[in-house]
């Protein structure tokens, strides 16, 4: 529990340095979200000016710094220039939509990665595993970019799915099976891009600790009692090859938040990432640090969720 | 004992066929003037996405030529985009030719082409894309940017890794306290939201070489974390060794025992950190250039030509704009190849 604790400390100061961060970084960088406005001669210096200063950008970084901390207490983590409202309200839709998304992805590869990585651990060398271990370098080199745009060709091309965004349009007139389904059909290609680029690395883990399991000596010991197989390799060995998989999964869902930026801007998702990608564009400032921000906060939590996870699943960690 | 010495020759000779590939890769794209029979930059206003030109042999008349021709592209009467060939004259495939002028490796002029054709006629090798452009010549020097900055930003990034992992590992208490609190901060970010999120903070119009420049820069810097902590974990182990406390003993100064006793521990591990980051940088330069925050045009740069395919309609219809994505999983292919023999390597001697 202590150490829980620590760590907790140790988060919330790491999301400390990253807000520091992302400031300085804002005040190295040249030029505002407003200057866009100054090529606009219908708009006067003045305006602008007062702009400037009704958002806080005359003021020192410091006083730029403290007013964002005070405005985060409040919830709203400062305002977005674009959109004239508080950034939270903003981020709060599209991170539902964002963990929609990496969430159905994430499980599905888990699913999919454990039970093959321990099978192909208890049979190595058969064709399953030589699939596996064929298919998963295959998908290692070939990045998500390739991959989503590979799977968006194919769709498009036999015209199977609709592709871009989350809905067709038209959608409020549906039925609510019909708009189940249709969200389903929206979500084929980013989810299975996202679990086939996860899916690798997955198999892999879970392969390599559990081969590292399988020649211990208990597990000798175990087939000599008798015990069958399937019983064996998923209620003896993978137990004991688990906690490396628990930080691995830890990292997984701390990247809930942070890992399919690609996939949403070029599927069209209405997530996190298109958001990134524009506010990024148009110095859209506290939109950027929110993002920043909240897939920060994601990943610490992540790796939160991994030490308790270790502590409820193994009781060595308990007494250390 | 048989089945794995057999399976350490074909891994050994796998490794060397992915070896050559990469090596060609490399020099075809560092000769990319000589290859390319096309300036990157020049276009075609009258071929927009042209199809791949196909290499004949055997004419109109029936008659078989030794040296492979091709016809010239006109575009279909009354269609969007479409070509076919016409049948009037043949244009042999010459070798040698004399063309635009180029920089051998970047630094000897020249104007020799490895092939071409006469005009009016062109050669595609994989097409055109939106202006008419050589995608062949501007995959190769696409390739000169996006395999360079992969290169240079790895350079960066293990030189800086390993410098402060080797400070933070050797002398410890604070300096390595704080260093390892600060990679953790940098290994929790997620890497591409901070390549963006750094992009929005640096002015978007600059000249492309200060583009190339900020780019490596910043890709390179925000890796230190992961190679800084390998190279720490060595540096640990190694500086409590006898030997280096008998040439401290022998009046040795840090620099030394870093240089001498100490870094040549973390090479094998560093080679493989670069095989593995060759690859994941040059995919970083080639996203943010797919999102138009890396270099612009007309600059080639596989991200940069991929970006067209953000276009559905492009996408679906002309399948040489994916050419680039082919060059990508090649390099990428290779370079994951080659680490994965050397972390074998590593342990099959650690062990």
């Amino acid at each position: 529990m202590k150490y829980l604790r620590r760590r907790l400390i140790h988060g919330v100061l790491l999301l400390v340095g990253v807000s520091v961060l992302c400031f300085l970084l804002s005040d190295l960088a040249p030029g505002s979200f407003f200057d866009e406005m100054k090529l606009n001669p219908q708009i006067s210096s003045d305006t602008i000016a007062a702009l400037r200063s009704q958002y806080g950008l005359d003021q020192s970084l410091p006083v730029r710094y403290s007013r964002w901390v005070k405005s985060a207490f409040r919830g709203e983590f400062g305002y977005s220039f674009a959109y004239n409202s508080p950034v939270r309200g903003l981020l709060a839709l599209r991170a539902r939509n964002t963990l929609f998304l990496t969430t159905l992805a994430t499980g599905l590869a888990w699913l999919i990665a454990v039970p093959l990585g321990v099978w192909t651990a208890g049979h190595p060398g058969k064709w399953v595993d030589r699939v596996s271990m064929g298919g998963t370098s295959l998908l290692l080199s070939v990045p998500e970019l390739v991959l989503v745009l590979g799977l968006l060709y194919v769709v498009i091309r036999t015209h199977a799915l609709p592709v871009g965004g989350m809905m067709s349009t038209g959608f409020e007139q549906l039925g609510p099976w019909e708009k189940v389904w249709d969200l389903v059909l929206h979500l084929v290609v980013p989810v299975s891009t996202l679990t086939l680029a996860s899916l690798p690395i997955l198999v892999r883990h879970v392969r390599a600790s559990m081969i590292e399991v399988l020649g211990t000596p208990f597990m000798q010991s175990g087939r000599a009692h008798g015990i069958g197989n399937m019983r064996l390799l998923f209620r003896h060995a993978l137990p004991a090859a688990a906690n490396p998989l628990i930080s691995l999964f830890g990292l997984s869902v701390g990247g809930l938040l942070s890992g399919s930026l690609l996939v949403e801007v070029i599927t069209g998702w209405p997530g996190l990432g298109p958001l990134l990608l524009e506010s990024s564009m148009s110095r859209d400032l506290y939109v950027v640090i929110g993002i920043v921000m909240s897939s920060t906060l994601f990943m610490i939590f992540g790796s939160l969720l991994a030490d308790l996870m270790l502590v409820v699943a193994d009781p060595r960690v308990r007494v250390e | 004992m048989l089945s794995s010495m057999t399976r350490s020759t074909t891994s050994g000779r796998k490794m060397i066929a992915v070896s050559v590939l990469l090596a060609l890769v490399h020099l075809a794209i560092l000769f990319a003037g000589f290859l390319a029979p096309a300036d990157p930059a020049a276009q075609n206003r009258d071929f927009p996405f042209a199809p791949p030109s196909p290499l004949h042999f055997i004419d109109a008349r029936g008659h078989l030529h030794l040296r492979p021709f091709i016809y010239l592209w006109t575009a279909r009467p009354d269609s969007f985009n479409e070509y076919e060939e016409s049948r009037e004259r043949e244009y042999p495939v010459q070798f040698f030719v004399a063309g635009t002028g180029y920089k051998i490796a970047g630094l000897f002029p020249s104007h020799t082409h490895l092939f071409g054709v006469e005009g009016p006629a062109r050669i595609f090798m994989i097409g055109t894309d939106n202006y008419g452009r050589d995608q062949f010549s501007r995959i190769l020097y696409g390739g000169q940017i996006s395999v360079a900055a992969g290169l240079l930003a790895t350079v960066i990034s293990l030189a800086l890794g390993s410098l402060i992992g080797c400070i933070s590992g050797f002398y410890g208490k604070w300096i390595d306290e704080s260093a390892m609190r600060l990679a953790e901060l940098f290994l929790v970010f997620p890497w591409l939201y901070l390549l963006f999120a750094v992009r929005a903070f640096l002015p978007l119009h600059i000249s492309p070489t200060q583009t190339f420049l900020l780019l490596i820069t910043v890709i390179g810097t925000i890796g230190w974390a992961r190679p800084a902590r390998l190279v720490r974990g060595i540096v640990l182990s190694a500086k409590n060794q006898a030997y280096v406390a008998a040439s401290r003993g022998f009046g040795a100064s840090d620099v030394h025992l870093m240089r001498r006793h100490i870094l040549p521990h973390t090479y094998g591990v560093l080679l493989t950190q670069a095989a593995l980051l060759v690859p994941q940088y040059v995919l970083a330069e080639v996203t943010l250039s797919f999102f138009g925050l890396g270099l612009s045009e007309p600059n080639p740069s596989w991200g940069g030509l991929l970006a067209t395919l953000q276009q559905y309609n492009v996408l679906v219809s002309y399948w040489w704009m994916f050419a680039p994505a082919l060059a990508l999983v090649v390099v990428s292919l290779g370079y994951l190849s080659v680490a994965n023999a050397f972390h074998e390597r590593l342990q099959s001697v650690s062990s």
